[in-house]
């Protein structure tokens, strides 16, 4: 391919890309448009910037505790996830008997299950521990983080599971030969050798836990306690959408992520492919 | 050796009790539940009914509709998100300047919650459609595809694609750069055009990541949810209303407890039973190098 003609066409596949993502400009040139500009046409650029629109839907979306809400959920979960499911998934493959077979079978069999068929059974079941035990699972974030390690295990499980197998364990029983205790050939050992699967892991599990809308809408009542999710969906329900305003609530809540890809894009798509190819 | 034991147990068991509590007891929960007739407020009794759920909901004329809807759902998404998703990494692999900024672009919409992007989209076509159609004269075509049965189904497709395609993408790109150059070259030399080179080598050798992205758009169109809600919401009528939204709305919203679980197990035996199956199927055409 001559170079001119490498340069056209790196220049027409940039402006697919840009208009495929066009719908994201839609979205942010509008939440500064008044409504007479909106109706006049969605695509040209606004003609004063005024962040109005963003301040209201700030206060009715009660955006900065629910990102502060979506944060904590996200995070502690992830790390949870990434500490048990590495651990259980090194015992399953360094003591690969019986027991760890129908283990780790259960956690990769279940994956298959889609959300709607656990549900209400998990609901009751939540209901019955907060009734007969006292454990305060629903309407708190620590019910909900509790409820996204057992839906993210099995995958957690499963990717660490492929992972650790292709470890040689010499050294582990180097080390352990040199007295180390289980706990400490984990840590110091195993751990820091899996940190590339964690990074995939870790990746897959906060997309998950921060997009989730359907879960935290079943186990969160309390308005303070709403995720991002939820107060978009709320802001969505609960007026006759003034679509300025909602563009402007959409661009606040696309801001996080854009963060998000433009820290970690490398590891995101390199996790993305590494995840689903497994 | 009992030492041995306990390490065993402090490792694996916090992790799989958790899973145990809000995985497998309410999957087994769940089928019992889709025996009994039950309106889900506590302390009025759980009827065994046996098989009648599962009966009653073959006669279910919005559950079937709603079935049918499904189906075609995701075979539109099945081919328009695997379609654009391969059109997406020949580009992206094809030695050009731009290719990893286009690639970070294509993939970005993935990113976001399908929640948000349904209304990112219920913008597009209720205000952005209306608009184009004024615009254009072709009202017929561009108009508010919300209000529209038919049109509201595509337009479904539409997000599911914009939102899928660039996952898919990103799989069929590691298929691609798995393809040695050395083989490629060597068709090359032999005289093989470039239909031959995508038909004779490019695809067979792509079958495992074919394999990947059909499953992973099969059981995510099947899936669907957070889309259809914040998209249509089923509407109009419930003419967009999905199988997973059937499921919750049978539930909770009409609150037939146990119908609406006999549906839930049904909708997991389908998926189960169809990913399995073109698994089996893609596996099956796979080639070895």
């Amino acid at each position: 391919m001559s170079k001119t003609k490498n340069g056209i066409l790196s220049l027409l596949i940039v402006i697919i890309s840009l208009v495929f993502l066009s719908p994201i400009y839609i979205v942010i040139v509008n939440s500064f448009k008044t409504r007479a500009e909106l109706y006049e046409n969605v695509l040209s650029l606004p003609g004063t910037f005024s962040f109005e629109y963003y301040i209201t839907a700030i206060k009715k979306m009660n955006f900065l505790v629910a990102l502060g809400n979506s944060l904590y959920v996200t995070i502690v979960t992830v790390i949870f996830v990434i500490v048990l499911a590495s651990m259980t998934a090194w015992m399953l493959v360094r003591r690969d008997n019986v027991m760890s077979k129908i283990i780790f079978f259960l956690f990769v069999a279940t994956m298959l299950i889609p959300f709607q068929t656990l549900m209400m059974p998990l609901m009751q079941v939540m209901d019955w521990i907060r009734t007969h035990l006292h454990l305060p699972v629903l309407n708190t974030h620590g019910g909900l983080i509790f409820m996204n390690i057992g839906f993210h295990a099995g995958m957690a499980v499963f990717l660490y599971h492929g992972f650790i197998k292709s470890i040689p364990v010499a050294l582990e029983e180097a080390a352990v030969l040199d007295g180390c205790s289980t706990l400490g050939v984990f840590w110091k050992i195993v751990f820091p050798l899996l940190k590339s699967i964690s990074v995939t892991v870790a990746i897959l599990d906060v997309i998950a836990s921060w997009n989730d809308y359907l879960l935290p809408s079943l186990v969160l009542s309390e308005k303070g306690l709403r995720t991002i999710q939820l107060s978009t969906f709320y802001f969505f329900g609960e007026f006759t959408i003034v679509w300025n305003q909602a563009m402007a609530g959409l661009t606040l809540t696309i801001i996080p992520i854009v963060i998000f890809y433009a820290i970690a894009q490398k590891y995101i798509i390199k996790g993305i492919a590494a995840g689903a190819v497994k | 050796m009992p030492n041995k034991k306990l390490w065993y147990f402090i490792f694996t068991m916090p992790l799989f009790l958790v899973f145990l509590i809000v995985v497998l007891v309410p999957f087994l929960i769940g089928i019992y539940y889709s025996f009994i007739n039950w309106g889900g407020i506590d302390g009025t009794p759980k009827v065994f009914v046996g098989f009648d759920n599962y009966t009653a909901l073959l006669q279910d004329k919005r559950f079937l509709a709603s079935s049918w809807n499904t189906i075609k759902f995701t075979i539109f998404a099945l081919v328009s998100v695997n379609l654009l998703g391969l059109v997406f990494a020949l580009l992206v692999t094809s030695g050009l300047k731009t290719s990893n900024l286009v690639r970070t672009l294509l993939f970005m919409p993935n990113l976001i919650g399908g929640l948000i992007l349904g209304y990112i989209w219920r913008f597009i076509f209720t205000d952005g459609g209306n608009q184009i159609g004024l615009l254009t004269g072709l009202d017929n075509i561009f108009f508010n595809w919300l209000i529209d049965p038919n049109y509201a189904l595509i337009a479904l497709v539409v997000v599911f694609t914009w939102q899928m395609a660039g996952y898919t993408m990103v799989i069929y790109i590691a298929g691609i750069q798995g393809i040695s150059d050395e083989v490629m070259e060597a068709a090359k030399v032999d005289g093989a055009n470039i239909w031959h080179r995508m038909t004779k080598i490019v695809f067979p050798l792509l079958m495992p990541s074919f394999t990947i992205c059909l499953f992973l758009t099969l059981s995510g169109a099947f899936k669907i949810y957070d889309v259809n809600l914040s998209l249509t919401n089923g509407g109009p009528i419930h003419h967009t209303e999905l199988f997973a939204m059937n499921v919750f709305n049978e539930i909770f919203g009409y609150g037939n407890y146990g119908l609406g679980q006999a549906k839930a197990i049904l909708f997991f035996i389908i998926i189960a039973v169809v990913t399995i199956t073109q698994v089996i199927i893609t596996k099956r055409r796979e080639v070895q190098m």
